[in-house]
């Protein structure tokens, strides 16, 4: 009974990080129908920003007998927090932009300029202009001045480029264009990881002070495990208020419900869509940040593959679309999770977490919570 | 759509020259055995990727010994050049960058690989090209096994697991867990050994729980270990992994001692793991600070005087196998890579740092194995057991 409900615990805690991030994957596809693959990649930069936050950018103490040290680490923890999803919700914001806007409303002048900057990208790496992080903080802003230097004169010399594009394309909003520029993007996200982070490991080490409690019956739960739960419940209830009760948030549903009408009804759709990248954005960094800092694992830039995956199954299981069906498919995913990895098939336990997404698809093909709407062809 | 298309074109454009970044080229090439100018070695390691301390430490032991041996005039009045290739602790890697060595740079030797996946992967090319290669600290017994071109010199995985058992029941614990890599060749094959010799002893395996490289979430297994109640808990895994399933342990209240192998010898180790190893135990190869032996103590000195940090166990077992190769270059009655073979086939007593090592018949190294222990963040020797006591 103790090891039933401690390994119910886990599976929960587990579970509420796969909501995170599953939450992200399926309000994009209730607004756009497009399965955001470089979504597990945000949490991935999620999990790198607070690595950074941690060891470089914040002051953070090491925490011996000294109880300020500890308070203040825990103040600094709850900034990287914050810092960590306003960066995810703005790399979500300029995915959409730069990626998926285009293959909507066609190519503008902005366009040129952001494609300047990512050609100059390999450009500055193939001749060894990037310095990382940790080479010292004055190579590295050397290396990101040639960047932007090589970004903007070649994002003037793409604006005819572009112009002419754009006057010769013909709109066809494809599903099957933005699926592959969404694969495109978290190749891109993995592989530029790389080569702005580096390819070795890296651990955080111990930030914030950490206890474990001990409730009914010898079940342990560990301090830094109840503020991953606490905080992702904070988040969940934050979001579900945005969505049901605020303006913004009535247009993410109206646009879920039919973009064409939205648009007619003078809502302003772009925008209702950066706002909802941002949101997914911000949840998966806060995510990987809370992964990162407090559960102290190794980080390397294909941390977000298999989270990303299973998160995604977790929105697919819930209903794609729908906010509550993924929290539960979280959950349900989690829960699963850790009890086959109690058991003596601790192996097969991905192997048995896709079964379950294929027994619920066979009885429910739209998911737990969908509803299945017949699709005109 | 034309636009669009063009957009893909671009992204492609970009991914190609991103994966293009990541060649080096060598402007050296050496002619034909007639006309060496100086003796091409290879050196394939991990100085990037998951096990990126590995192969870093193995590849400045080897350097420093290869560095030593041309201050001293080199062999043959040749001097030994050292081809380097990183493998980015990838397995697929490794086979590329070794026919790349054998092939384009006509190495007549190859020394490389701690992780036994990576020269189980390598060991193949360099037998089917007929190169002798030297792995300084693979460990898994069927690394040799690939054929008699293969060479070993460090202990293998069965003395190393034996040494465990040995030394578990020593500390007097009767019930023991294991937590292996399922995807880890070291890993599965220390476990079986130590289940096996364990168990002979008197032991009791509690019971066996499994992760995988990568894992980040280890509670599920190590809740399940716990409930068995074991009085320690055998994880012969990489130092990658230990640190996080350590802390992980420790989160969910698993307060026992847990026991490693040579996996765990790294300077991140503690770094992952904080203070929660404190109080176990691993095997390692015979080398440390607390060893009073002027060899290793010279080592040391060099070490941290070429590098600007104290060498591991794994510099001292490059170092052992870049002076093993030397010495087996100065033997060979010809600088072909047969000859160089024979040579290294008959090594005899070859004083390294890391003990006396014997090539045997199945082309392996028997040495000396140490138990370090935790305590607090530091790693203090603690224990030696040599071939002899394990086969009694």
């Amino acid at each position: 009974m103790r090891i039933f409900i401690q390994q119910l615990i886990f599976g929960i805690q587990l579970g509420s990080l796969y909501a995170l991030i599953a939450l992200g994957y399926t309000m994009v596809y209730g607004v756009l129908s497009l399965i955001n693959f470089a979504h597990g990649d945000v949490y991935m930069v999620g999990a790198y920003i607070g690595f950074y936050a941690c060891t470089y950018w914040l002051p953070f103490q090491r925490i011996s007998a000294d109880p300020h040290a500890a308070v203040m680490n825990i103040v600094l923890a709850v900034v990287v927090l914050l810092l960590s999803m306003l960066m995810c919700g703005a790399l979500g914001v300029v995915i959409e932009r730069f990626a998926y806007r285009p293959l909507r409303n066609g190519l503008g002048i902005t366009d040129a300029h952001f494609w300047g900057f990512a050609l100059s990208l390999p450009v500055a790496f193939h001749f060894h202009l990037f310095h990382k992080v940790s080479d010292g903080a004055g190579r590295f802003l050397f290396g990101i001045m040639w960047f932007l230097l090589i970004g903007v004169i070649v994002g003037y010399a793409l604006r005819p480029v572009i112009r002419w594009i754009s006057l010769r394309t013909v709109l066809s909003p494809s599903r099957l264009n933005a699926l592959i520029t969404a694969i495109g993007v978290s190749l891109l996200l993995e592989n530029g990881g790389w080569l702005v982070f580096g390819p070795n490991p890296e651990f955080i080490g111990t930030m914030v002070p950490e206890k474990n409690f001990k409730i009914l019956g010898g079940v342990i739960i560990n301090s830094s495990q109840l503020a991953i739960l606490v905080i992702s419940l904070i988040l969940m209830l934050i979001l579900r208020h945005i969505v049901l009760h605020t303006r913004t948030g009535k247009a993410m549903r109206a646009i879920s419900h039919d973009i064409e009408a939205a648009k007619m009804m003078g809502i302003n759709t772009d925008k209702v869509i950066s706002v909802t990248f941002a949101i997914g954005g911000a949840l998966a960094g806060a995510g990987g940040m809370m992964v990162g800092v407090l559960t102290h694992v190794q980080i390397t830039p294909l941390f977000g593959l298999l989270p990303g995956i299973k998160a995604f199954v977790a929105a697919v299981i819930g209903g794609p679309g729908n906010i509550p069906g993924a929290v539960l498919g979280g959950i349900i995913m989690g829960v699963a999770e850790a009890f086959v990895g109690g058991s003596s098939f601790s192996t097969y336990r991905d192997a048995i977490a896709f079964t379950i997404l294929i027994i619920i698809l066979l009885v429910r093909p739209a998911g737990l919570l969908g509803r299945n709407v017949a699709e005109k062809v | 759509m034309k636009g669009i298309h063009r957009l893909v074109a671009g992204i492609l454009g970009v991914g190609l020259i991103l994966s293009g970044c990541g060649c080096r080229s060598h402007g050296v090439k050496i002619g034909g055995p007639g006309g060496l100018q100086e003796i091409p070695v290879g050196d394939f390691s991990s100085l990037t990727g998951d096990t990126a301390t590995f192969g870093t430490s193995t590849h400045n032991g080897l350097a420093l010994a290869i560095e030593q041996a041309n201050a001293a005039g080199g062999v043959k009045d040749l001097p030994i050049k050292l081809y380097t290739e990183d493998d980015q602790s990838m397995p697929d890697v490794a086979r590329t960058v070794v026919t790349k060595l054998i092939t384009e740079d006509h190495v007549i030797a190859v020394v490389g690989e701690v992780a036994s996946t990576r020269s189980l992967a390598a060991a193949p090319i360099c037998q089917q090209y007929k190169i002798p290669m030297i792995t300084p600290a693979s460990t898994n017994p069927a690394v040799t096994q690939k054929g008699d071109y293969i060479f070993r010199t460090c202990f293998t995985d069965d003395f190393q697991a034996a040494v465990m058992a040995h030394f578990a029941r020593d500390q007097g614990y009767k019930r023991v867990a294991v937590f292996k890599d399922i995807r880890n060749d070291y890993s599965m094959g220390i476990a079986k050994i130590f289940e096996a010799e364990f168990t002979n002893l008197g032991g009791t395996i509690t019971g066996e729980q499994t992760y995988q490289e990568g894992d980040t979430d280890f509670k599920a297994q190590l809740n399940s270990l716990k409930g068995q109640n074991p009085d320690a808990v055998l994880i012969p895994g990489y130092y990658s992994e230990v640190g996080t399933i350590a802390r992980q342990a420790r989160e969910i209240g698993l307060n026992v001692p847990l026991l490693g192998c040579d996996g765990w010898d790294s300077p991140k180790l503690i770094q992952a793991a904080g203070n929660a190893l404190n109080g176990c135990y691993f095997s390692d190869h015979y080398f440390s600070k607390d060893i009073k032996d002027p060899a290793m103590q010279k080592f040391f000195a060099d070490y941290k005087a070429k590098y600007g940090y104290s060498p591991d166990a794994l510099a001292a077992l490059g170092f052992d196998a870049g002076n093993l190769l030397v010495d087996a270059l100065k033997r060979a009655k010809s600088l072909t890579p047969a000859d160089l073979r024979d040579a290294i086939a008959t090594t005899k007593d070859f004083p390294g740092i890391t003990g006396k090592i014997t090539i045997d018949a199945n082309r392996n190294a028997r040495k000396a194995a140490i138990i370090m222990k935790i305590v607090g963040e530091k790693k203090v020797l603690y224990k030696v057991y040599t071939p002899e006591e394990i086969d009694q």
